[in-house]
Formats: structure tokens, C-alpha cells, sequence
């Protein structure tokens, strides 16, 4: 099982079977484009609030990681069961989590999803069988533990005879855990269709990657697993969504677990009060020119998808958007401290607010669009 | 002894069989398992092989290699997988091979599990059960008692029968109940204990705790193998006319309080009997319990006998040292009935 770099992705063409991206229409494209700006615009609107100390607790932005947030969760089908990390804003937005419920996370909200018993996007969204939803499980604190319950989740499905893939996202550090370890295994002998994003930003905290791993490729992790692997250049989102296209059809079609490697970057500190000054400047300077979302919209550009008249269109959509959001979040109440040991177990429940899902404004037009045709309709 | 508490009735519609403690747990896992498709078993060795004490076997063959699975030798994957399918709407049991390993998927129950509806709503029906306890020469690593880990987690609960037809009711119980379960089977009770079970569905509540022999002097409050060295004891004091009522607790946690009340109540003098290390374990909650709520009763103090504060030891001369023994409890129990 060898790991294919697909670093400097080949130019586009037109539907080459190992570039399923070739088969995104315009609206597809440009979807993916304003999910990453979305994403993007509801963290700087969450700056704000933070340094409004509206936000309780910390803040971590994903700078810099939007695209191939974005760009893995787009491979799946809208029923597919999502494990994201605190990093992972975009696959949220991707996965159609309405903004509100991110501010009302993050401010501790009593409306929040989790009313105010958790941080950040510790958010679980458990759609009824016949629902064309995901299952959405947000994490808990300990790095790692996301990938046996993710495998656990496709296993679950599987039994039930309601498969979904499941992709779990997790950061190098934790790559490091047991959890990871043991998850990846035993996903592997079960061949459970697990898709795992492994994010090498260069950091996790303070720490870099030579300190977390003495190989030089992230998705050499899988190696021993016999989990298929490769490694990508995290900042090309269609070099992304190819690979991670790839991965979720190959993982649906029974053939195990894979994993793909995204090569990126930090671009702030692990949190709000970490000034990073450990990351050295040149390093920072380098991944600033390869920014994924700048980087998106050149390749809209010069593809004809659009104009930067649209796109500047689509940059304020999103973030006018955020900024309602935000402002219906703010004035939500806080949970009733009457209610602090409700739900602790069955038959004491009380409502637990559903995650509302929306659309994009895209979704309609492209829902019925035909995609480009496939190497096989051309000739 | 004889089988079960007073409640559930025994009535003549049962057709009772005299089963070990260990078949009335396999028999648990046949029934519900045959009764509900959602409900699978996994865990290292519980396949073919049938388990390291043979409890899952012939489960293979029954319900096939997809109903009971064989894993690697990871528990943080058994129990993060088991949390997963339960999501899914499966009702995982998962087997660790001594309960001692349960160590190893702390995180996973205490943080992810234990956790999770009180955070989102998501409900984990899974079932953790194992073999747990010593006097069989198991050693540090073989012989552990782990419920006062566990006791500071809400969210979870516990249990531990003493009985066979505990055995296979409180399982049931456990794998219909939508919260995660911790199941704790004493290993030295597997083949040495044996009652009557019913054949027909039943379940022991969780939560309720029974009282197996009654008395007037004093309680001693116990569970698991304890109960039958309290029992031991209760025959000897009986003889020197101290009438002792043995409360089993049956479910750790939650604690059946009012049996506890009722009980302290009555007697006025209380013997707090586990077989965990005595500082930190579940008769300090216990104790604290019974002083809170029952002070005006009490005539001696609450006193405990556990093991000692020292890991399980390995020779059978340490490990009778260590462990609470019926001579210990009688003479305990005479103390308190002289305080
Ligand atoms: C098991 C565990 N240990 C420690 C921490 C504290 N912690 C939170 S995030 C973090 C760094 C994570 O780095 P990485 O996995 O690379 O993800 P990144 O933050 O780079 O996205 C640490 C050490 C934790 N959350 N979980
Ligand atoms: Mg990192």
C-alpha cells in the first residue's frame, strides 16, 4: 500500500477519473468557495466577540486550514457522519451547521446544543434513521478519542444495515494518542469505512512535528494499519477534495479505512492567548503566499468559474451572514443554573435543542445541475 | 444460598433451573441477544474461543462472527467503538478480559461516555462488564475492585450481583438500560455459586438493593463475593445471639438509599463490608451517607472492613491478609454490638 503524493497537483483537466473534482459544476465550485469564506468570517466575527469577552473560555481559530476543512467534508454524501475537531469550522459549515449554533456555543448560551454544558463545537447532531442528515459528533477535549467512536459509529451503521462513511478529523499531536492508534486498527481488521483526515499544521500547541514523529510524512502513520494513505498539499482544495473524493468512495465500496495526509499550516497561535512566538517568521511568510482561499479564488479566476465581481459578492454574503448570526447569538439567555443537574441520566431529560441545518444559497442551483460528463460520456 | 432477594416473586409459572453465576450471565447475553437484534457482543478472546472464563461461549456459533467480534488487544477501541455503535443504535456489550484493564478505557468512560447526554442529549446504552475481585491468587493485576474509581463519574452506572439469579437479571437490566453500565463479575463466584433462575424473562432492577438475611442488631452492608463471607459471619454471630441483617447492595451505583436508610434505621449499628482498599473505596460514600441522613440513629460508629491500603499481593498467605475474611467481620461486628 504506497502513499501517492499529490503535491503540486497536475493543471486541470477535463474528467480524468482520478481527479473527480474535474466532475464539479460551477455551483459546486463556487459553494465550496463561499463554505471556506463562511467559515472564515464566523471565526473573525468570534475574534470579536472574544475580545468582547463574550466568548467564554478560548478561542482557536483554523487560519489557514479553511480549504482542506472544506475541501474532505465536500467528498461526502450529505448522510455521511462527520467527526470533526476544533480546527474543522469549515467541514461544519460544509456539513450545513447553521452559524448560529457555533456563537451560541461559544458564547455558553442556553439555546446552544449543548446549553451551555460544553465548550466550542462539542456539538452532536444524531438524525433520525431515514433522514438524509448527518450524524454530526462534535469532540470531547481528549485528542484522540474521536477516531474508535468514529470507527464505531460506521461499524454501528454498518450493523444496522444504514451504512455512512464516517470522517474523523484529527491534528499531528494527535496522532500521538493510544486513542488514535487503537482506533485506526481496529478499523482496519474490521475494514470499517472510516475516512481520516490527519493535519499536519506544523504545530500542535507549542510543539512542532519533529517533536511529535520521527517520520517525515503524516500519513505514513497509516502504513502499519495496512490503511491506504496519501498525502496532500492541504492548501490546494481541489487537490483536497480529489484525494478525499477518492478515499470516501474507495471507504464506501468496502474496501477499509484510509487515511489522507494534509500538508498545511497554523497560521495563529494554538489559541487566542498564544502569541506564537515559538513559530519562526519565514515559516509563516511562506504559508501566508499559499493561503487556501486566495489561492481557491485565483483558480476560479482563471478558470472562468467567476469574477472577482462574484466572488467579492460571495466574500460579503458570507460575512454579513456571520455577523447576523452573531448578533441574533448575543442576546440569547444563559442556562437556568436550576437546571445543573438535569440530564445527567435517562428519564431526566430536557430538551436538548436540535442543530438546525440549512442550505447554502448555492445548494438549489447546483442540486439539479448537471456535472461535467465523465471521460466515458466524452468519448 | 439460596437464589435471589424477596423481590421478584418466585411464582410457580418459573421454571427454575439450578445454574452457576457464570451460565447465568452467558444465559443474559443468549436471551437478549436473541430478543434483540441491536444487541452484540465484543472483546479480546470472546469468539471462538468463548472468553478467558468461558462465559461468551457458544455465542460464536449462535449469532455469528458479526454479533460477537474478536478484537485487537485495545480497550480504549472496544469502548470508544462500542460508544460509536451505541450512537448508531446498536446495544453494545463489551467484555474486558479482567476487569483490571478497565483501566486502560478509563478516558473513554469516564470522559466520553459518562459525559456525553448530559453535554448533547446522546444517550450511550452500552454495557462494560468483566471479571473483577481476588482470593484466587490472580495477583496486582488480576484481582482489582474498581467501583470506587468509577463512583465519582455521574453518568455511569454499576453493578455487581452476589447471586446467579442477580447474575442474569441485573445484566438484562444493564443491557435495556439507555445509560452506560458498568457490569462487575466476581470471578470467585463464577463456578462456586449456584441458585435457582428462572428460565422465563426477568429483570432485577438497578438501582434496588436486597436484604439476605435479617436482623436486629446490627447491618452490614456489602456486595458482591462480600455478601457470602457476611452471610458466613451472620451464622457464626447468630450463634453467640447477635442477630446481624446483611443488606446487598447490588447496584453501586446509584445507591439504593432508602434500603440503606430503612436498614440503619432499624438496626443502629453499621458494618460497612467491600472488598476494594479501604481508603477512598465506597463505604467512605457509604458512611458519609448514613451520617448525613441517619445520625439520631446510629448507637456505634459506622465501621469499615475492606482490604488492606496495598496493592493485591500474589502469595496466598499476603493475599488472606489482605482481603476481608469472615473472622475479621465477626469480630467487627462484635465490637459494634459491645460499643
Ligand atoms: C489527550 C490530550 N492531551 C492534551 C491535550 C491538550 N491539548 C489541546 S490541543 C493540543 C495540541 C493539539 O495539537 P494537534 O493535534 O497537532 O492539533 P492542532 O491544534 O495543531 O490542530 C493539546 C496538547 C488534549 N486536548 N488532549
Ligand atoms: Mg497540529
Amino acid at each position: 500500500m504506497t502513499g501517492k503524493s499529490t503535491l503540486n497537483a497536475d493543471e486541470w483537466r477535463v474528467a480524468d477519473p482520478d481527479r473527480p473534482s474535474d466532475l464539479l459544476a460551477r455551483e459546486q465550485l463556487l459553494e465550496m468557495y463561499y463554505f471556506t469564506r463562511l467559515a472564515r468570517e464566523v471565526e473573525e466575527r468570534l475574534v470579536i466577540l472574544f475580545r468582547q469577552s463574550k466568548v467564554i473560555g478560548g478561542l482557536y481559530r483554523s487560519l489557514g486550514q479553511e480549504g482542506e476543512s472544506v475541501a474532505t467534508a465536500y467528498a461526502l454524501q450529505r448522510r455521511d457522519a462527520v467527526l470533526p475537531l476544533i480546527r474543522n469550522m469549515g467541514a461544519l459549515m460544509t456539513m450545513g451547521v447553521r452559524p448560529i449554533e457555533i456563537f451560541r456555543q461559544y458564547m455558553a448560551k442556553g439555546t446552544s446544543n449543548s446549553r451551555g454544558r460544553d465548550l466550542n463545537i462539542h456539538i452532536v447532531h444524531m438524525p433520525a434513521p431515514d433522514t438524509h442528515e448527518p450524524v454530526i459528533v462534535g469532540p470531547i477535549s481528549m485528542l484522540g478519542d474521536s477516531i474508535p467512536v468514529a470507527a464505531g459509529i460506521a461499524m454501528g451503521a454498518r450493523m444496522r444495515n444504514n451504512p455512512r462513511v464516517a470522517m474523523a478529523w484529527i491534528g499531528d499531536g494527535a496522532t500521538s494518542t493510544g486513542a488514535f492508534h487503537e482506533g485506526m486498527n481496529f478499523a482496519a481488521v474490521q475494514k470499517i469505512p472510516l475516512v481520516v483526515v490527519a493535519e499536519d499544521n506544523k504545530y500542535a500547541y507549542s510543539t512542532p512535528i519533529s517533536q511529535q514523529m520521527a517520520i517525515k510524512r503524516i500519513d505514513e502513520r497509516a502504513e502499519s494499519y495496512g490503511i491506504a494513505h496519501e498525502l496532500v498539499d492541504g492548501n490546494d482544495m481541489l487537490a483536497v477534495y480529489d484525494v478525499a473524493k477518492r478515499m470516501v468512495e474507495s471507504a464506501r465500496a468496502g474496501h477499509g479505512p484510509q487515511l489522507i495526509g494534509i500538508d498545511t499550516m497554523r497560521m495563529q497561535g494554538h489559541a487566542q492567548h498564544d502569541d506564537a512566538r515559538y513559530v519562526p517568521k519565514t515559516l509563516l511568510d511562506e504559508w501566508t503566499a499559499k493561503d487556501p482561499l486566495r489561492r481557491f479564488r485565483q483558480v476560479l479566476i482563471e478558470r472562468s468559474i467567476a469574477g472577482d465581481r462574484e466572488l467579492d459578492y460571495i466574500d460579503k454574503m458570507a460575512k454579513d451572514y456571520a455577523a447576523r448570526e452573531a448578533d441574533l447569538a448575543v442576546d440569547e439567555p444563559m442556562p437556568d443554573p436550576a437546571t445543573v443537574t438535569r440530564g445527567v441520566y435517562a428519564g431526566d431529560d430536557y430538551a436538548v435543542p436540535r442543530i438546525e441545518l440549512v442550505k447554502s444559497p448555492f445548494a438549489r442551483v447546483s442540486a439539479g445541475l448537471k456535472t461535467r460528463p465523465t471521460q466515458e460520456e466524452v468519448s | 444460598m439460596s437464589g435471589g432477594s424477596k423481590d421478584p416473586p418466585y411464582t410457580s409459572a418459573f421454571i427454575m433451573a439450578v445454574i452457576t453465576y457464570l451460565e447465568a450471565i452467558r444465559q443474559a447475553l443468549f436471551d437478549e441477544m436473541s430478543a434483540d437484534e441491536r444487541v452484540f457482543v465484543m472483546g479480546e478472546d470472546v469468539g471462538a474461543y468463548g472468553g478467558a472464563f468461558k462465559v461468551t461461549e457458544g455465542l460464536q456459533d449462535k449469532f455469528g462472527e458479526a454479533r460477537v467480534i474478536d478484537t485487537p488487544i485495545s480497550e480504549i477501541a472496544i469502548v470508544g467503538s462500542a460508544i460509536g455503535a451505541s450512537y448508531m443504535g446498536m446495544r453494545p456489550v463489551c467484555e474486558i478480559q479482567f476487569i483490571d484493564f478497565i483501566a486502560c478505557c478509563f478516558d473513554m468512560l469516564t470522559n466520553f461516555a459518562a459525559t456525553s447526554r448530559y453535554r448533547n442529549g446522546a444517550g450511550v446504552p452500552i454495557v462494560v462488564r468483566g471479571p473483577c475481585g481476588g482470593g484466587v491468587g490472580g495477583g496486582p493485576f488480576h484481582s482489582l475492585n474498581p467501583e470506587s474509581f468509577f463512583l465519582n463519574t455521574p453518568g455511569l452506572k454499576m453493578v455487581e450481583p452476589s447471586t446467579a439469579y442477580d447474575a442474569k437479571g441485573l445484566l438484562k437490566a444493564a443491557i435495556r438500560d439507555d445509560d452506560p453500565v458498568l457490569y462487575f463479575e466476581h470471578k470467585f463466584l463464577y463456578r462456586r455459586i449456584k441458585d435457582e433462575v428462572p428460565d422465563e424473562d426477568y429483570i432485577v432492577p438497578l438501582g434496588k438493593a436486597a436484604v439476605r438475611c435479617e436482623g436486629s442488631d446490627l447491618t452490614i452492608i456489602t456486595f458482591g463475593a462480600m455478601v457470602h463471607t457476611a452471610l458466613d459471619a451472620a451464622k457464626q454471630l447468630e450463634a453467640d445471639g447477635v442477630h446481624a441483617e446483611v443488606l446487598d447492595l447490588r447496584s453501586l451505583a446509584p445507591l439504593d438509599r432508602e434500603a440503606i436508610l430503612a436498614s440503619v434505621a432499624k438496626t443502629s449499628r453499621v458494618l460497612l463490608l467491600y472488598e476494594a482498599r479501604r481508603t477512598g473505596g465506597i463505604g467512605g460514600e457509604l458512611a458519609a451517607i448514613i451520617a448525613e441522613e441517619a445520625f439520631e440513629y446510629l448507637d456505634a460508629p459506622i465501621m469499615r472492613i475492606a482490604s488492606e491500603d496495598a496493592p493485591v499481593p500474589y502469595a496466598p498467605p499476603l493475599e488472606a491478609a489482605f482481603l476481608p475474611t469472615v473472622d475479621k467481620v465477626v469480630e467487627g461486628a462484635r465490637k459494634l454490638v459491645e460499643y
